[in-house]
């Protein structure tokens, strides 16, 4: 099944993600934001770590699952490559990460991102289909 | 894809109305050429201005610059004005990338002084200033005493330490300093996020370019600006890097909160905000003021390490390169400042979101050295083309809060613009064209070649005919560093 696919924004990124589970659309959302910023194929999952994130609703837990990420990247200097949610509520989730440190001899930054924005930002589900969107600031 | 989704209104050649309706409590005004305004109907921009509209308090018009296009919250090139009393302050209205802006330097240097001596120069720009995602400094990590100094004294912090002088912060908007600012409103992960980031470029559309005066326009104000037909320029354009985008990031969880406290009606999340007078909307201007102090060091000290690569590539001493400030402009911001509403004088809340500030001669804010001609507007155009310097006018005071157009604008998304550069080699064709490029991603170069963005002179002209800026000058890259 497709995880993510791109859409058009002019002056950032936007991503449609899709998952048959709440779990497994937030997987695919930060599966996604590392497909972008990296290419994955060249990262192993050396290193695991979990981390609890918390929003008011599924859309803002989703723009501060994905803004946890970023923030871990920029300041532990670390690419992920597998999320794995461990439990997911509306408003609160607990997640396993696996990655390494960034080592500029071995892994590409294809695209920074600045920020996850709440523009346009939802989450639904339909007949047993999630879907979210979301745009980057870049 | 969107036309006719809007009413327009032609109110001349350069302006249209989006006329009051719904819950719109004001008129959008956009500044563009009919051509132009065919493009930007093709993206959610025009609803940005609509959605702006919307908020409490907004003074005048919601307005678009004619680089307008698609952000989120507000439109890139939007300008909104709001009431000190009835308004709102919306980190979304400044953007994550807080005081990204624009400074323009020149030098003692004839462009054909240094033509051969371009790799060189490129090279060691490229080493001296750390560009990319997350780039930071190994030589300099502040500590959190140092980093809050920086917070509250901006460029001064920096001319403290060493980087500049005294004479230059009379050349920077708002002499590199905001005041108000409060580091106690700043997380521990913004502060984290900027300690090891001063002092360098990042990612995106961030660069430093050294380019010529290929066009002077008007000789008398050219001269004041000490600006002169093939003397060589450089341009840094780079903002709060991860502080900022930390503190917008921070901020719009509060006013999420705030908004529905104070029942406000928000069309899109992205816009939430706070009665400017309220606790959650003053605090917001005191830690923007802090990332905008943060940028302002930033390029501050970004123009010494420009000094010291010209110095050390061209082997010329600080006296042949005589490399100042012509001036420093944020284009991300929000600044109370002096309006003329129906006639008297008052105090608004001006948002700047892509878009630059365009005071004219004599007003108070237009730096000394500049008070007979109006303060610098600073333009940059694409890798491939040129930019542009303008100055700001008594019209741009009077209809748009003293503002103009901010860069190019973005026509290709950058999913489009990387296919369109897919299989070319853009460093080499801009070789080709004479001018060096280096930059830390070749993505990042392909997301930004020349036909991703408008063409800069057709926006420049649009806000010289409207009469919201003059054009004074033309410059034309040489070579450029980017992120």
């Amino acid at each position: 099944m497709l995880k993510y696919k791109l859409i058009d924004h002019t002056a950032d990124i936007g991503i449609d993600i899709f998952g048959s589970t709440m779990k497994e659309l937030f997987s695919n959302a930060g599966y996604a934001m590392f497909d972008i910023i990296t290419d994955l194929s060249s990262v192993d999952s050396k290193n695991s770590r979990t981390i609890a994130v918390e929003g008011i609703d599924r859309e803002q837990l989703l723009v501060n699952w994905l803004s946890e990420l970023l923030y871990l990247h920029e300041v532990e200097n670390i690419l992920f490559k597998e999320f794995c949610i461990d439990k997911i509520e509306d408003n609160r989730l607990v997640a396993t990460l696996c990655g390494e440190p960034l080592d500029e001899r071995k892994h590409i930054i294809k695209t920074g991102i600045k920020a996850v924005t709440y523009h346009n930002l939802s989450v639904k589900e339909e007949n047993n289909r999630w879907k979210a969107r979301v745009i980057f600031d870049l | 894809m969107n036309e006719g989704k809007y009413k327009i209104q032609k109110i001349d050649d350069y302006r249209w109305r989006i006329p009051r309706e719904g819950k719109m409590r004001v008129d959008g005004i956009v500044y563009a050429d009919e051509e132009m305004m065919k493009e930007i109907q093709k993206d959610e921009s025009l609803q940005q201005v609509i959605n702006v509209a919307y908020l409490p308090g907004i003074v005048g018009h919601s307005l678009g610059m004619p680089d307008i296009h698609w952000g989120y919250g507000f439109p890139i090139g939007g300008v909104a004005a709001f009431d000190l009393d009835e308004g709102v302050v919306s980190p979304g209205g400044v953007g994550y990338d807080i005081n990204c802006g624009v400074r323009l330097l020149r030098t003692g240097l004839q462009r054909h002084a240094i033509s051969g001596k371009l790799e060189t120069l490129v090279n060691t720009l490229f080493s001296n200033i750390p560009s990319g995602v997350g780039s930071h400094r190994k030589d300099l990590k502040l500590t959190l005493p140092e980093e809050k100094r920086v917070l509250i004294n901006g460029a001064q912090w920096a001319v403290s330490q060493g980087y500049g002088t005294k004479e230059e912060l009379e050349h920077i908007e708002e002499r590199g300093c905001i005041a108000g600012a409060d580091p106690e409103l700043i997380s521990d992960r913004a502060l984290e996020r900027g300690r090891a980031q001063l002092g360098t470029l990042g990612s995106g559309n961030h660069f430093v370019e050294v380019g010529y005066v290929s066009e002077v326009y008007d000789e008398k104000i050219a001269r004041v600006l000490g600006l002169e037909k093939n003397g060589v320029t450089i341009v840094v354009h780079t903002g709060s890097r991860g502080l900022g985008y930390q503190v917008c990031d921070d901020f719009i969880r509060v006013m999420i909160n705030a908004a529905k406290k104070y029942n406000i009606d928000l069309p899109d999340r992205q816009l939430c905000c706070a009665p400017i007078n309220s606790p959650q909307g003053q605090e917001y201007l005191a830690a923007m003021a802090c990332a905008a102090n943060y940028a302002f060091a930033n390029r501050q000290m970004i123009t010494h390490w420009v000094k010291e690569s010209f110095e050390g590539a061209l082997q010329v001493s600080p006296s042949e390169s005589q490399i100042s400030i012509v001036y420093d402009v944020c284009h991300n911001i929000a600044k109370i400042e002096d309006h003329i509403v129906e006639g008297k004088k008052k105090p608004l809340c001006v948002h700047r979101k892509g878009a630059t500030r365009a005071f004219p001669p004599q007003h108070p804010q237009t730096p000394e050295a500049y008070k007979e001609v109006g303060q610098p507007v600073l333009i940059p155009g694409d890798m491939g083309r040129c930019s542009y310097v303008l100055v700001g006018t008594e019209k741009a005071y009077t209809s748009t809060f003293g503002s103009t157009c901010h860069g190019a604008g973005r026509v290709l998304s950058r999913v489009k613009a990387k296919k369109a550069a897919g299989g070319r080699n853009i460093a080499r064709e801009l070789k080709d064209q004479g001018i060096l490029v280096r930059a830390d991603s070749q993505a990042t170069l392909n997301e930004e070649l020349s036909e991703a963005y408008k063409d800069v002179t057709e926006v420049v002209d649009v806000v010289e005919y409207a009469g919201i800026s003059k054009k004074i000058a033309q410059l034309k890259p040489l070579c450029v560093i980017k992120g």
